[in-house]
Order: C-alpha cells, then structure tokens, then sequence
C-alpha cells in the first residue's frame, strides 16, 4: 500500500515536471507549427545554469529559487535568440525550422558536455524541504509535494495568462488562425519570440526544478525530448489542458513502468501513443488550446 | 523535401545512351579497383562504412526526397535488423538464419513505424517517427537481458556468401559494394517505375492523385517499406562491419546523421545521398581524428546546409553549374532564380 502510495506521488511529481516542460513545447508547436527539438536542451542548459549558480562557480551562491529563476530567464534570453536569429530567417519554411532546432540541440548538447563534463551533478534539495509529510503511516518527501504545488500553480497561472489577459487572448487567436490574426492587427511575428521565449524559460525552470530529483548528466536532453513529444502526441498539440493531462498520464506510466517492468519502462510509454494515434490522431485535446 | 532538378536530362544527341552507359561502366571498375589504389586497411575501411551508409541514405532518400516524408526515425529500423541479427548470432544461429530474421523483423518494425507515421504527414510525421525511433533507442538502452544495454552485442564472424570469406577489409569492401550497387540499382528502377511516378504524385499533389484514384495511403506504405528494407540491410552490413551493436548506433543523433547525408547530398536525387554519405562518413572520421567534437560539428554543418544551401549539395552545384554555363552561352537577361519551396 504504502509503495503504491509512494509510486503515485512519484508519478505525479514526475507528472508536474513534464508539465513544465510540454507546455511551452505544446504552445510553440500550436502557435508555430513546429516541435522544437531544441526543447530537451533546453531543460538541460537551464539544469546546468542553475546548479552553476548554485555551486558558486561563478564566485557567488544564490539561493535555490533564485538560481531556477534566474536559470530560466537566462534560458529563455537564449531561447529568443535562437528564434530571432535562426528561425526567422526561416519563416514559413517549416522543415527547415525543424532541422536547424535539430541541429541546435546537437550543438548544446556538446557545449554542455565541454562546459561541465561528462559526470552527472546532482542538486542539493533546496533547505526547508529536506524533510518528509507523514501520511497513511508513508514518509512522503517534501520536495516532491512542492514541485507538485509548483507546478498546478503554474498551470493555473498559464490558463489565467491565456484566458484573461490581452497577451493570452492574441496567443490564442494566434494559435487559431494566424493568418486571420495578422488581418486583424496582432503581431503574430512578435508573438512567436514571446511564446518561444516563454516555453524555453518554462522549460529551464522545470530543469532546475527537476535537479534535486533527477540530477544532472549528458542525455538528459535526449531522455526529455522523447517524453514532452509523448505528451503533446497524447494530449494534442497547442493545447494546455492536453499537456496537464499527457503529462499526468506520461508520469504515471513511466513510473509505474519503471517500477514494474523496469526493462521496458520506455516501451511502454508507447502503447498509449498508438491507443491514441490510431484513435484519435490530432491527439486527446487536440484543437482546443485551453 | 526538395523537388528533384530535372531529373533526366534528355539529351538530343544520338551517342548518350551509349556514353552514359561507358560512364556507369567505368564508374563501377573505378569502385572494384579502389581497394587496390588505396591499399591502406585504415581508408578501405572507410571506403566500406561511406557504402555502408550511402545505402542508409538511399533507403531514408526513398522517403524523404520521393514521398516527402521526412523521418527521424530510422536508426531505430537500422537498429531492429542489426540487432536482431547479432542477438541470433550470439544465440548460436547460423548467418542466414540471422539475416533472414532481421529482415524480417525489420520489415515488421517498419510496417508499424508507417502504420502509425502515415496517420500524419509533414511536422506530425516528424515528431511520430522520431517517438518511435526513440522508444526503439529506449529498447535498445534498457532491456538489458536482450540487448547487453550500453555493453551491447558482439557478434565474432562474418558470413561466407558462396565460400568466400569476408574477414579481410578488401573482401568485405567488394561485398558491400555489391550490396551497395544492387541498392542503387534498386532505386533507380524504382524511382523510374510507374510506382516511383505515383509515389512523387502523392509528394507533390496527394490530394489530386487521390481525386484520380490512387490509393495515396498504400502508395505510401509500401514506399515506406521499401526505405525499411534498405534500412534494414544497411543496418546488418553495419553489424558485420563493426561486429559489434550497441545503442548508440541507434540514437536520434544517428538517425538525424542519416538526414544530413539525405539532404546535404539532395534530397530527391538518386545519387546525391551517395555523395552525403561519403561527406558524412568522411567528415566524421577526419573530425574524429583532430577533434572529439563531433556532434558539435554535425549539428553546426546542419544548420549551415539548412540556412544556406537548402536544396543539397548536389543540385545545388548543378544549378550553379548550369548558371554559369548559361550565363556564358548567351548575354545575360535578368532572371531572378526561385528558391525552392520547402
């Protein structure tokens, strides 16, 4: 009971963290038409900027929060770069966008490599949630429900964003129809940096985020790539609520699987993609950004 | 991805024929005799792994420059054949067993890539078939009682097709360049084929060869296992080459390799993946040579050819050829040349 109990705490952190990272993945990929493959690098590179931080190794030690935040604004400065520079020389051209974000995640992946070595580095959880919730006679660790919390508070802080605000309301309508969007007077172009921006600081927060749980180390990239596309296959592309959803649900599978049939935990992921594809291809929420 | 240039260039003058077929001719004994011009192990082994590949990129060309569908998935069915191949070996099979069954396998693995890929085109496809060559990766990676994990597969013989062993990296050069010209010789004929004609309709107008009556989704699935099966073979020389399997050949860095040859060479051309091949497979090993960054490297040059030079280096210099020679041959109007619509 007890490890049941464990499992599916697991899962749901697990869970969160995909949130953080498929729902910038998601919105990109509505709003641009592409998936950014440079997205698994990205919660990396944000990995790696915090625990430099963190470590002192640029002569000072900032606090674990700080670290993530200021992680993921670094990383999403790089990310609207890469947009600026790279993807709009290539507007409209939709394979090569997604080749050049392939090719830009090669490159990261082996900066990161020459920067901070091929041994994995693990975080410190941060002071303060050290501890454990005792619950049902189970020690559940504290970090864990915080970055639970952290991440429902960030989708309810995206659906307000997209739901109430004028930014939100030009994302969706980008999403929709851009070509209608431009007519009617919203900047899609200038779109397309925010949101790129806004899914690759997401993304280096949930990195840094993700530290304390899944450490450090070359391949994280490539280990997290695979799961965001899961997850927008599964819940729908451009949609939010598919990648609360595809999240939840890819959490729980791949911790459920790794517990159970630790061989296969990757294949059996697959099994509700193709459930999915086959049944319903534009993916569970497929059409419906919120 | 890119339409093909022209792809046959009539020519009006009675005598090609024959002088394209001097030149296939010569092409082919200039191929047989390079092991006896380099006679360095170091290069003939290089030699093998740029045919090796060049018949990967031939199988992934079939999709991405005739059907349009462009997969990061395939070091995943290269992967199937190859390991499939070694873990019947390792069991005490014998190599047509092994083969036979890799195949297959291959084959079978291919089938389910399409029947779940072609649900989509375009940016789907991508992202589906890249799912799926991972998943395959993540096999490869984890199930460690099959696969030996990161320690991968060694595979201690090769086989003897007819008697002739093929220890010696001269014999197994000749090997895979017949392998390598039966494949070549395969999509030629293929691309020329009423199918090959059909599957560029499905690229360029799916929605008016389906109004015409072709099954656009069939056109495509068996293109698909065409791309398998060529896959599949390139990725069994693989195993025989290396002797030895292990999940990295599998890696989505793989797969995306096997795109730069595809594109970087033309995607849509029937020899330009040879020449990606050989950039890549050179490239690669000069690289590795004086520095360890290589996937660096690959990525940098993939951003390059994809900003600067999106139709391939083969079309690329024929249009610049062809150009000049016009420019040349009569004063020049002000055209403006279109780039190619992706």
């Amino acid at each position: 009971m007890t490890f049941w109990l464990l499992l599916t705490v697991n899962s749901v952190t697990f869970g969160g963290l995909l949130f953080l990272l498929s729902a910038g993945f998601s919105l990109i990929f509505g709003l641009m038409r592409i998936p950014n493959l440079t997205h698994g690098s990205m919660f990396m590179v944000g990995a790696y900027l915090g625990t430099s931080l963190l470590s002192g190794a640029l002569g000072f030690t900032l606090n674990f929060w700080l670290a993530a935040i200021i992680a993921a604004v670094e990383v999403a400065v790089l990310g609207a770069l890469m947009e600026r520079l790279l993807l709009r020389r290539l507007a409209g051209q939709q394979l090569a966008q997604v080749l050049v974000t392939l090719g830009v995640s090669f490159m990261a992946a082996d900066l990161c490599l020459m920067g901070w070595g091929g041994d994995p580095i693990s975080v410190a959880t941060p002071p303060g949630l050290t501890g454990f919730v005792r619950f049902a006679g189970a020690a559940f660790p504290l970090y864990r429900m915080a970055v639970i919390v952290i991440a429902v508070v960030f989708a309810i802080a995206l659906w307000l964003m997209l739901e109430r605000t004028r930014l939100g309301a030009m994302i969706r309508a980008g999403v929709d129809d851009p070509q209608m969007a431009r007519v009617v007077g919203i900047r899609v172009s200038q779109l397309f940096t925010i949101v790129f921006a806004l899914g690759a600081g997401l993304a280096g927060f949930a990195g840094m985020i993700g530290g304390p749980i899944l450490s450090v180390y070359p391949g994280l990239d490539q280990d997290m790539l695979p799961l965001a596309l899961v997850v927008v296959i599964l819940g729908g592309t451009g949609s939010l609520l598919g990648s609360f959803v595809g999240s939840i649900v890819v959490g729980f599978i791949y911790n459920f699987g790794q517990a159970l049939l630790p061989e296969l935990a990757y294949f059996v992921l697959f099994l509700p993609m193709v459930l999915v594809l086959v049944l319903r291809p534009q993916g569970l929420f497929g059409g419906q950004i919120l | 991805m890119n339409r093909p240039a022209a792809s046959a260039i009539k020519s009006s003058v009675p005598g090609a024929v024959t002088a394209r077929r001097i030149a296939i001719a010569v092409t082919i004994l200039a191929l047989f005799a390079v092991p006896y011009v380099i006679t360095q192990v170091y290069y003939v082994n290089i030699a093998s792994q740029v045919l090796l590949y060049a018949v990967f990129a031939l199988g992934l060309n079939v999709l991405v420059g005739y059907a349009g569908l462009v997969s990061l998935g395939h070091a995943g069915l290269f992967g199937v054949a190859a390991y499939v191949d070694a873990y019947l070996l390792a069991a005490g099979h014998g190599h047509a067993v092994a083969i036979l069954a890799a195949l297959v396998a291959a084959l079978v693995a291919t089938a389910g890539f399409a029947a779940l890929a072609l649900r989509a085109t375009g940016i789907s496809f991508i992202m589906i078939t890249l799912a799926l060559g991972e998943i395959i990766w993540g096999l490869a990676y984890r199930w460690i009682s099959i696969t030996g994990g990161d320690n991968g597969i060694s595979v201690s013989t090769r086989p003897e097709p007819f008697g002739l062993s093929l220890d010696s990296p001269r014999a197994f050069y000749d090997a895979t360049l017949v392998i390598f010209l039966i494949a070549v010789a395969a999509v030629a004929i293929f691309v020329r084929s009423p199918f090959g004609a059909a599957l560029a309709g499905t690229r360029d107008q799916p929605r008016r060869m389906n109004a015409l009556g072709f099954h656009v989704w069939m056109i495509r699935f068996w293109a698909f296992m065409f791309s398998g099966l060529l896959t599949a073979v390139a990725g069994i020389l693989f195993v025989y080459y290396t002797e030895f399997i292990s999940p990295q050949a599998l890696a989505l860095t793989a797969s995306a390799e096997g795109l730069l040859m595809v594109i970087s060479g033309g995607a849509g051309t029937l020899l330009g993946p040879v020449v990606g091949a050989a950039l890549v497979v050179i490239v690669k090993n000069v690289a590795s040579a004086y520095i360890t960054r290589w996937n660096f490297m690959l990525g940098a040059i993939f951003v390059a050819i994809v900003v600067f030079m999106p139709e391939g280096l083969v079309p690329g210099a024929v249009r610049l050829a062809r150009s000049a020679w016009r420019a040349r041959s009569r004063p020049k109007p002000a055209t403006v040349v279109a780039r190619p619509q992706q």
